[in-house]
């Protein structure tokens, strides 16, 4: 009972972890996503050169862990005179991993869409930008949701490893408490539950958006 | 970078590898025996084990590691880092495998499970000469690729003071005030491990295509 009382009176920890957390996911996201399908381009339609090249880059951030990768961009970076303060390290890494493993999830959807539509959307004259903005990009998008949901997930959990590069996320704040008031199981409850409420929602979302594709397919 | 921090780094390294395996020792069985509750329906521990997998594989393994290793010993029990890593590695891969062997399970053919039935099988006799062979081809890959993953999610026991690859690679860093080498070799090696595991991989699948004559 006593730790809940400890938390209740710490709540302004909690909540500013909690909105780190999801600024950061909901940024990197964000930007993960743009640049995962600028990536996927080269990936797909580009020369041997540049699919390999590319394949290197995405095959090397895929066999990193997480934070090692972070320590590399908090740690690392100042020696070549990039300093950055936790919050944005922790971004940089997020969206450095992210646009990896993104671009590699568009990249297999996008291979497996019918050649059809595309060969279809060719014949009634799209080219260039009009046949990735209204052709190949939307079932792209909605081909690959729930594999972009669990992403986001795993983004989430992901951003538990910046609290050891010190960014006030939400199991820094569950940490935070206990160590001060040695309370260990009502902050670290806490804390799952936020995580447990966060992934609960972006499963929600998936399922909307399947829903949607299911509609849309159908209509 | 002299010798001995490439060493510290190497069995910094060789920490990872084996808490990475302790915990896939643990975890693989102990996936499938939560996906046989569920698979089985044991009503009451059938819902226990949809919230536990829920919860864990929600819960980022760097808060699921300091959950372990401090409230535990408020329930009187004194763990060391080492256990309540391995503890916690296992656990946490289990509810992931949990799932993979349930997806195998549910989509098991019916028949040949009353066919065994029809020939006086037991239970349990299904179970081990009919439906385990099976099934476990088939979750193999999926299996691996949740060992990676765990392998890679690994670092995160550094949080309660385990000096695994990355936290030897920062220390040296922070000792030698040059942190690109040691988290350069800590990225090779890592590398290294995830290849030879993909590798692995591949062989398996490769043997089981030739040994049993179809792709799974």
């Amino acid at each position: 009972m006593n730790g809940v009382l400890i938390v209740w009176e710490q709540r302004q920890l909690f909540v500013n972890g909690l909105l780190n957390t999801i600024s950061l996911v909901t940024v990197a996201a964000a930007v993960a996503i743009l640049f995962g399908a600028l990536f996927a381009v080269p990936l797909v339609n580009g020369g041997k050169v540049a699919r390999r090249a590319g394949r290197g880059v995405v095959d090397f951030f895929r066999s990193v862990p997480f934070l090692l990768l972070a320590y590399i961009v908090y740690y690392g970076l100042p020696t070549v005179g990039l300093r950055l303060p936790a919050w944005w390290a922790g971004l940089l890494t997020l969206i450095l991993y992210n646009s990896a493993y993104m671009a590699e999830i568009f990249r297999s959807a996008w291979l497996n869409l019918p050649q059809e539509q595309t060969e279809t959307g060719r014949a009634f004259g799209f080219a260039g930008m009009g046949l990735y903005r209204w052709i190949i990009f939307p079932q792209v998008a909605l081909a690959s949701a729930p594999v972009v949901g669990n992403q986001l997930i795993i983004m989430i959990k992901d951003t538990a490893f910046l609290m050891i590069i010190t960014v006030p996320e939400i199991t820094f704040a569950a940490n935070f408490v206990n160590a001060n008031y040695f309370v260990p199981f009502a902050p670290f409850a806490l804390a799952v539950l936020l995580y447990w409420g966060l992934c609960v929602l972006v499963e929600l979302g998936v399922h909307r958006v399947g829903a949607a594709a299911a509609a849309r397919r159908h209509a | 970078m002299s010798l001995a921090a490439l060493l510290t780094i190497v069995t910094g390294a060789a920490v990872t590898a084996l808490l990475s395996l302790s915990g896939i020792v643990i975890g693989v069985p102990l996936g499938l025996l939560l996906a046989l509750v569920r698979w089985a329906r044991l009503s009451f521990l059938n819902a226990f084990v949809t919230v536990f997998v829920s919860l864990v594989r929600s819960t980022p393994i760097v808060t699921l590691v300091l959950f372990v290793f401090f409230v535990l010993p408020t329930l009187g029990l004194e763990v060391d880092p080492v256990p309540a890593a391995v503890a916690t590695l296992a656990v946490n891969t289990s509810a992931f495998n949990c799932e993979i062997w349930r997806g195998a399970l549910m989509d098991f053919p019916r028949e040949q499970r009353d066919a065994a039935r029809a020939f006086g099988m037991t239970r349990a006799m299904t179970f081990w000469r009919i439906v385990f062979p099976q099934v476990w081809r088939r979750s193999l890959p999926a299996l691996v690729n949740e060992m990676t993953t765990l392998l890679k999610a690994t670092p995160a026991v550094a949080v309660i003071g385990i000096v695994e690859v990355t936290r030897a690679a920062s220390r040296i860093g922070a000792a030698t005030y040059d942190p690109l080498p040691p988290f350069a070799v800590a990225t090779v090696l890592y590398t290294l491990v995830v290849l030879i595991f993909v590798q692995g991989q591949r062989r398996v699948e490769r043997h089981m295509a030739i040994k049993y004559g179809y792709q799974t």
